[in-house]
């Protein structure tokens, strides 16, 4: 045999043994479960849209999510599933003429809900715009990097998910994989959803990320208080977005998400729209107001303003 | 049941044989499909990272290819309207080859839309009742329907055909003609539902032009019969099928008239932003010209309108027309122009710049051309098997045989020389 000098190769062997598990990574990326795999992977594949689970399944879920993230990231990790509260109606205020563009809100989001550290996901973006040209996309930048902001002449516009009343994003959805709650927020079911991407080509904000890779979550850096429809751990190949902390909003009443509570000038205001007496309310009614990309008919609850 | 059987043991005995020319074809598609196989078991293995796209560029190559074979797969159809407006002789052959050409543009795009999502593992959350269908709110929901019944569609009539061909039978007309008459709309309609998939997204201004269906429609036009007419070329000579020239020459009138409203009406859009002006300008002055020094896309879709040009002239004068050589240098020119304009001259300018300003530029990786390669090998690889077995079939060099099972095989080269033919008739 010919072939045998070379099968002793090491390299070959080498190779050979890549392949293999090269093999058994694929299946378990395509989730096909083997026929040894324990029943969790199986219930896994089979798992209904959150929609149309029971509560008992739900619980089956939750408790299955909890199990399997505790394991991987070795702490206690709960998934909730609070649902919305009657009577609220998230809405955001985002002062422009406070914020300098110091992208704390950005770093905080990602460590309040588990983004991807490598690659790095980031679910809101600050635009670095010319005070000259005002609000003008074309001419925004977001790779600015000063030793100090804010740069003179220039002025900081960060945008995230703007939790339409119409979302174009969810309409495209050919699995209703993602959906708008009651209390106004836009979620999406990350077991459900099969990676097609157009809700991303549909979203006017650049606000839906895609986990083009397993995502990078390093185990102490988790934050084990999680939501289902936010932010617990991603697999790979789904799309995700802003929540508006859904996992503090709703298990919390009044407590504010982290880009809220994290700004250091206070331009990020957060509330509910259906109390006449909140501060959101108060903003709308009485400062100079405008939503982004108004044409577009998407009736964004992120309002923009100049409160100076 | 048995009958059935026979008949497919013998397709499987066809695909088997053939002359060496068909054997180094066949096996250079299944080195491409193989190649092809290992790319997207690296691509599954790594995720989509391993391609070019990014959240800024969404849909790239894959999604650019299977935009241009939706129109491949409609026109190749389309064509069965001039067979039957001109009563060109060999109507049934023109349906059956442009129908199986629509079934294999068809598997290429099943293809491409599965390489191309994230969780292929989820595929069955499309199927309705046992997942969820977003129908008829999503247009890509609406594309599922429509490509899958088309698919079905066009293979229905193609096997009803031959396998009464087979059987030495006239196919019932009051069968095939209502099915062949919906096949058109049928086209049309998947063209229509893919352009509408773009057309839809107010966030994308390049894409949202209610100019977008009709020009799909006319680039189909061009591209699938440019490929049919090589096709009846190559099959005339090689085979005992004869399609006269007047048919091809037909085919290539019809393709300059509809290059002429494809251009038509690409300056009407080119008109309108340039000379209005206004923020929506930008995708079409990055396709076109640049943006900021970002230009990646600017020689290939002058290559593209170079090529749509010539190639309209060439079809427009008869005696260009009517001369093989610069017929063929037309329709070459002309698939390779569309391939660019419908394929990634329209999907990257409508995601460029993206919808915050930013200038991504995309270009796809080794792995995305591999892994499209080896579609495309599949492609052709199913179009070959299936004219493998329609092209006997046609000649009455397959067939049943006398007892009214076994299947008889007369054809056991399929590519050969029209010399080679002759004096086998001769012989006869």
């Amino acid at each position: 045999m010919p072939n045998q000098g070379k099968r002793d190769d090491p390299a070959f062997r080498m190779s050979r043994r890549k392949m293999m598990k090269g093999v058994a990574a694929v299946l378990g990326a395509m989730a096909l479960p083997a026929k040894d795999a324990p029943a969790s992977v199986w219930e896994s594949f089979f798992q209904k849209n959150f929609r149309e689970l029971s509560p008992e399944e739900l619980k089956g879920v939750l408790a299955r999510l909890e199990k399997e993230y505790s394991e991987k990231y070795k702490k206690a990790v709960t998934v909730r599933a609070t649902p919305p509260i009657e009577g609220i109606l998230f809405g955001y205020g985002l002062d422009l003429s406070r914020c300098i563009g110091c992208r704390r809100c950005v770093y905080a989001c990602v460590g309040e809900n588990n983004q991807s550290r490598d690659p790095q996901i980031q679910w809101i973006r600050v635009l670095q715009l010319n005070k000259e040209r005002g609000v003008d996309l074309e001419d925004a930048e977001q790779y600015y990097n000063p030793a100090k902001v804010p740069e003179k002449g220039h002025f900081y516009m960060p945008v995230q998910c703007q939790q339409c009343e119409l979302p174009p994003c969810t309409k495209v959805c050919p699995v209703q994989a993602t959906w708008k709650e009651r209390d106004g927020i836009v979620v999406v079911d990350y077991n459900w959803c099969i990676g097609c991407r157009y809700c991303m080509a549909a979203c006017p904000y650049g606000a839906r990320h895609f986990n083009w890779k397993k995502p990078g979550l390093p185990p102490a850096e988790m934050n084990p208080e999680t939501h289902y429809l936010g932010n617990r751990p991603r697999p790979v190949g789904v799309v995700e977005k802003c929540t508006f902390c859904i996992q503090r909003v709703r298990n919390t009443p009044g407590r504010y998400t982290a880009c809220v509570e994290i700004c250091p000038v206070g331009a990020r205001k957060f509330g509910n729209l259906l109390d006449p007496e909140s501060e959101i309310r108060y903003i709308i009614e009485n400062k100079r107001v405008f939503i982004l990309k108004e044409d577009l008919n998407t009736r964004p609850k992120f309002y923009y303003f100049y409160a100076t | 049941m048995r009958k059935i059987w026979e008949f497919f043991k013998g397709t499987l005995v066809l695909v088997a044989k053939g002359s060496k020319a068909y054997y180094v074809w066949v096996f250079t598609l299944l080195c491409f499909m193989g190649i092809g196989f290992l790319a997207y078991l690296y691509q599954l293995q790594h995720g989509l990272i391993v391609t070019g796209m990014r959240d800024q560029v969404s849909w790239g190559f894959y999604i650019s290819n299977f935009t241009f074979l939706v129109g491949v797969a409609a026109a190749a159809v389309l064509l069965v309207i001039p067979a039957y407006v001109y009563h060109w002789k060999p109507l049934k052959e023109v349906a059956v080859l442009g129908e199986m050409l629509a079934v294999s543009a068809m598997v290429m795009c099943l293809l491409f839309v599965t390489v191309d999502i994230g969780r292929p593992d989820r595929f069955w959350h499309l199927i309705p009742k046992i997942g969820i269908l977003n129908f008829p709110q999503s247009l890509l929901a609406w594309d599922v329907v429509v490509l899958n019944v088309y698919l079905v569609l066009n293979l229905t009539i193609a096997v009803y055909i031959l396998y009464n061909l087979y059987h030495k039978r006239e196919p019932n007309k009051s069968f095939t003609t209502p099915l062949l008459l919906f096949s058109i709309p049928a086209a049309v309609s998947i063209h229509t539902v893919t352009a509408f998939l773009y057309n839809g997204l107010s966030a994308r201004p390049f894409w949202n032009a209610s100019i977008l269906a009709p020009r799909f429609l006319a680039s189909a036009f061009c591209s699938g019969p440019a490929f049919m007419i090589i096709l009846f070329q190559i099959i005339r000579k090689y085979t005992r099928i004869e399609i006269r020239n007047e048919a091809i020459f037909k085919v290539a009138e019809l393709i300059a008239y509809s290059m002429f409203i494809n251009l038509f009406l690409l300056g009407a859009e080119v008109f309108k932003e340039f000379y209005s002006n206004t923020v929506h300008l930008a995708p079409l002055q990055y396709l076109l010209e640049g943006l900021k020094g970002h230009n990646d896309l600017v020689p290939y879709i002058w290559t593209a309108m170079i090529f749509n040009v010539s190639a309209f002239f060439l079809f427009l004068i008869p005696q260009t027309r009517e001369n093989f050589v610069t017929l063929n240098i037309g329709c070459v020119l002309i698939f390779i122009g569309v391939y660019i304009e419908k394929g990634m001259g329209l999907v990257i300018p409508g995601l460029v710049p993206d919808t915050l300003g930013e200038i991504f530029e995309y270009s796809p990786t080794g792995i995305e051309i591999l892994l499209t390669m080896g579609i495309w090998a599949t492609g052709l690889f199913v179009y070959t098997l299936l004219l493998r077995v329609a092209v006997p079939i046609l000649t009455g060099e397959f067939f049943v045989g006398e007892d009214g099972m076994k299947a008889v095989i007369v054809d056991t080269e399929f590519i050969r020389r029209a010399d080679h033919l002759a004096e086998q008739s001769y012989r006869d």
